[in-house]
């Protein structure tokens, strides 16, 4: 299952590097789900590797806390948007010294 | 030794009265007139006075009746009690609130309040035009109450009480025209030195409850001799550093002069009569204690001797008339302590002196007071001249405190300096032979006192008119020069000596190197010398209106107080003030930069850190990336090595 | 040799996410990894996991944020240049050093043989799943759905807007509407309807007034604009036209008859 989790390292690290060069925010988001799913394919590949369905269980809870996480994500940068009529994470950057 | 009736009964019971009445008036005077409104407060300003003066005359009266009660009394049972509360208990440490009324506190009350009710008369046409008048008599009011409380507590904690309480209305009064910087300058001063003296007092108080339990003076008299002999020295010295602060003796003498600066009621009550007599009355309430420490009674009478020289130095260059009477006032007081710290002999003999000073130097100062009331307030000897015409009553007063004080046969100084002369010169020839010769310059200081101001041509200033001072003002002084002449006859049949026995003990018979007449006609000589030169150098010459500059070196050290504001500046101040100082830049520099460069250290690291923090959000996850980067690293490392 | 087709692809499309422009595309490159995924998920003997991901990740979870892209504007695309000094360098340094550390540390380990599922999944694999949920993650479970009921409020109360001035009735819109004539003259019954006309009828006919001229208010202004208004005269010509394609108008049937018209009226539903 080697394979499973060189794939799930490789798409973990894209999804990190979207995260830090991207300034949409939506798409830096789309890119935290990526990281998300990444991990989700450990899990299952590791879950197959023991013979043992904790690691499908856990990849299910990641979906479901996946989804509120989303939600409210989402909500934030409509209205971030809203307010600044821009969804770039650059711009939410007065909290500063 | 001191073991006082409580239970006298009769008039005794009133002796707490003494003090409070002089109280009750401070307390109107000053409590409740303030918060008067209108017409009422405006009467308490008008009559404020009579209301102090009637307290203290009635003190004086309750005094005089004490006084005749207690001639009554047998020589066994004139040491009368009184308690009248506890004042504070902590473990076994109980500190009553007691009086003790014996036969030297009985005089010291005669002349406290008798001396005090006269310059409170004196005092109402002294200060006549002074809108604070009523402020005035209440401070003097307060400073009765104080002295009295003093000389009656029956411990040394409550004689602490009273000599604070003169302390402050010492304070009070002196910087009572606090208009004047000098005036609060010298009241200030006054304050620090007597605080120098306080802590020796009060470490001698501490040491005393250390040594004994107690403080009561029944008590300590009697297991006096329980105590080691270096306790009763270090005692002894202590006691003395409390007298000579109070009792301006070198080297706390300093404040004494600058004194001058109060109103001249003032000068006389506190500064001649009553307070730094006080000195004089501890050194002998102390005497079971002085008794058993002969190093620190060699003490007293070193420095007694040193101070009665070096104030009549003083006393020879004033120009001002006021500082030439607190010099003298400085030298005699040199005579009381030098008494006292001879022992059984000598206690009576400085009582005695005491007494009689205070009546003649009280005259003296009042009828200065007279002349400068009379001159405009000047107080330069230099402007005076011929005022014998011009005010016939205060020369005449005046001339009886003068011949008093040189000890002109018959005066009363006569007999109280001649014999302390004597007692000294069977004590020690050398300490006799120096007071002999403090005699031989008082003589020619107040001589030349006396020319300047009273004889030689008129050197008065142009617009000038000496008038001779109202009644009110005359009368105390006509009673205080009469006292000064009468008073030697408290010594007749050695009724003194006797009278205070029970107190100071029993002295041994001692035999003076000379005869006693011999003695006696040696010091006339000594004094008739001093007025001699006084005459030849003065009253011979003309006495120019301005001091001249071209002078002796002894003159010009004598006219800077014998050089002893500056010991005092560079033994104490100046040390002071570079430690201080020194200590002030350690902790700006040292401390106060280690704490400021501290946190300026953090603040700049602060700044530059502060950068990281750029508000974008893309930043942060580069950081936790490089976080996670090396968590994964040391994973690695941990696990693969 | 599914996972060897679909690694590539996922890669691939991974990395299309990090460099496309639009975040539409970014979206649907996510949705082919995503469905990749799914299918890996089958492989690995995890079908209940494989329909979730269909359903839930890529039916909702992505179709959400092509809702939210199309709110906030489709259009809206990256520049590409970067604000952040040394920001991208520092990223991709620090990504490839991490994705290298990840990959050699993983590779280098030895996982040993796979247990693989048929044990586990010998009653099928959504009982099988059904029972540890229900049972040892039964407490979780529970508190996701307090975690999703959080979320759906969260969601409501950042959605929500507060209403600034009170809400406009009927009385006040006709009170306006009267204030309106009174001030500017405005007229204050509703716009004309489009012409009608016996042989054509449509939005983009203006209706003709009584001298002839067309009213502009009886067509959308919308339609103005694009410049697609038809006038009454040349439909006219129309007329010609079209009788020259059908023929004698006479002998042509009545094509706009009752027959003609749309079948929504409530006669013709219940024929």
């Amino acid at each position: 299952m080697t394979e499973y989790v060189v794939l799930s390292a490789i798409l973990f690290t894209i999804g990190c590097v979207g995260v830090l060069t991207r300034r949409n925010a939506l798409v830096v988001f789309m890119c935290v789900e990526l990281m998300l799913n990444a991990c989700n394919l450990a899990f299952v590949a590791f879950a197959k590797q023991h013979g043992n369905l904790d690691g499908q269980i856990t990849a299910f809870f990641v979906m479901v806390v996946a989804a509120a996480e989303v939600v409210i994500g989402l909500a934030i940068i409509m209205t971030i948007f809203r307010t600044r009529r821009s969804a770039s994470v650059d711009d939410a950057s007065l909290l500063k010294y | 030794m001191v073991a006082p009736d409580t239970g006298a009964g009769g008039v005794f019971d009133l002796l707490w009265l003494v003090i409070a009445l002089p109280l009750l008036g401070a307390f109107l005077l000053l409590g409740v007139a303030p918060f008067l409104q209108g017409s009422l407060k405006a009467s308490a300003d008008r009559h404020g006075h009579l209301v102090g003066t009637a307290a203290a005359a009635a003190s004086f009266v309750l005094s005089l009746v004490l006084f005749i009660a207690l001639l009554g009394r047998g020589a066994e049972e004139r040491q009368i009690g009184q308690h009248l509360w506890t004042w504070f208990e902590t473990g076994t440490i109980s500190v009553g609130m007691d009086l003790l009324y014996d036969q030297l506190a009985a005089l010291f009350l005669l002349l406290i309040t008798g001396v005090g009710s006269l310059i409170h008369v004196y005092a109402i046409g002294y200060m006549e035009h002074d809108v604070r008048r009523r402020r005035f008599f209440g401070y003097l009011n307060l400073f009765v109450a104080a002295m009295l409380t003093l000389i009656l507590s029956a411990n040394f904690v409550g004689l602490f009480l009273g000599w604070e309480g003169v302390g402050l209305a010492s304070y009070l009064l002196i910087g009572f025209w606090q208009h004047k910087p000098s005036a609060a300058a010298a009241a200030k001063k006054a304050f620090v030195i007597n605080r120098v003296g306080d802590i020796g007092l009060s470490l001698a108080i501490a040491l005393l409850f250390a040594t004994y339990g107690t403080t009561d003076f029944a008590g300590v008299s009697e297991h006096a001799a329980d105590a080691s002999q270096d306790t009763l020295t270090a005692l002894g010295l202590l006691l003395l550093l409390g007298a000579c602060g109070k009792s301006a003796q070198v080297p706390l003498q300093a404040w004494l002069l600058d004194a001058m600066e109060g109103p001249t009621p003032v000068s006389a009550l506190i500064h001649a009569a009553t307070m730094v007599t006080a000195g004089v009355y501890l050194v002998v309430r102390s005497n079971f204690i002085f008794e058993l420490a002969p190093i620190a009674q060699t003490a007293v009478v070193v420095v007694a001797t040193v101070t009665l020289l070096w104030g009549a130095v003083l006393g020879c260059a004033k120009d001002d008339i006021k500082k030439a009477l607190a010099g003298s006032t400085m030298s005699q007081i040199g005579y009381m302590m030098l008494a006292a710290g001879l022992g059984p002999v000598g206690y009576p003999f400085a009582i005695f002196h005491l007494l009689t000073h205070g009546f003649f130097k009280a005259n003296m100062f009042l009828g200065a007071g007279s002349v400068m009331h009379g001159m405009d307030d000047d107080v330069d000897m230099r402007h005076y001249g011929g005022l014998n015409k011009a005010m016939p009553v205060t020369f005449l007063t005046f001339a009886m405190g003068y011949l008093a004080i040189i000890g002109f046969p018959g005066f009363s100084g006569f007999w109280s300096k001649d014999r302390i002369i004597e007692s000294a010169l069977a004590d020690n020839l050398l300490v006799g032979v120096l007071a002999m010769l403090g005699a031989g310059i008082t003589a020619f200081y107040m001589t030349r006192l006396m020319l300047m101001t009273f004889f030689t041509e008129k050197r008065w200033a142009k617009d000038v008119h000496p008038h001779e001072s109202p009644k009110v003002m005359t009368i105390p002084l006509m009673v205080l020069a009469a006292l000064s002449v009468l008073g030697g006859v408290l010594l007749a049949g050695d009724w003194i000596v006797t009278w205070l026995e029970p107190v100071t003990g029993h002295a041994e018979h001692y035999e003076p190197p000379l005869p006693a007449l011999v003695i006696t006609l040696l010091i006339t000589a000594v004094v008739a010398v001093g007025v001699a030169t006084a005459w030849f150098l003065v009253g011979k010459r003309d006495v120019p209106r301005e001091a001249p500059r071209e002078v002796s070196f002894a003159t010009r050290a004598a006219r800077a107080d014998l050089y002893g504001d500056a010991i005092n500046d560079a033994v104490v101040v100046r040390p002071g003030a570079s430690l201080v100082g020194g200590l002030t830049t350690f902790d700006r520099v040292g401390v106060d930069g280690a704490v400021e460069g501290g946190s300026s250290a953090v603040g700049g690291i602060s700044t530059t850190m502060r950068r990281l923090q750029n508000g974008f959000v893309r930043s942060y996850a580069l950081s936790v990336l490089a976080g996670a980067l090396l968590v994964v690293l040391a994973l690695l490392a941990v696990n693969l090595a | 040799m599914t996972f060897w087709i679909l690694a590539p692809l996922m890669v691939l499309a991974a990395l299309g996410i990090l460099f496309v422009r639009k975040a539409v595309h970014a979206a649907l490159l996510l949705a082919v990894v995503m469905i990749s995924l799914a299918f890996l998920y089958a492989v690995m003997d995890a079908p209940f996991l494989f329909a979730v991901q269909i359903i839930v990740y890529t039916g909702a979870i992505l179709m959400l944020f092509l809702f939210v892209m199309m709110l906030i504007g489709v259009d809206a695309s990256d520049s590409t240049v970067e604000t952040i000094r040394g920001q991208r360098a520092m990223a991709t340094v620090l990504g490839l050093l991490f994705g290298t550390v990840l990959v050699v540390g993983v590779s280098q380990v030895t996982l040993g043989t796979v247990v693989g599922l048929d044990e586990a999944n010998s009653g099928g694999n959504v009982p099988a799943i059904a029972n540890i949920l229900f049972s040892r993650y039964v407490f979780a479970f529970e508190a996701t759905s307090a975690l999703l009921i959080t979320a759906v409020l969260g969601a409501m109360v950042l959605a929500h807007r507060e209403r600034l001035t009170p809400k406009a009735t009927q009385a006040s819109l006709a009170a306006q509407r009267i204030r309106d004539f009174g001030d500017h003259g405005k007229h204050p019954g509703p716009l004309p309807s489009p012409g009608v006309y016996a042989r054509h009828n449509a939005v983009d006919t203006p209706a003709l007034l009584p001298d002839g001229t067309a009213a502009e208010s009886s067509v959308s202004r919308v339609l103005a604009a694009r410049g697609t208004v038809r006038s009454a005269p040349a439909l006219a010509d129309d007329i010609d036209l079209v009788t020259a394609q059908i023929g004698d108008p006479a002998k042509a049937p009545d094509t706009s008859g009752k027959a003609g018209a749309p079948a929504n009226t409530e006669e013709d539903v219940t024929k």
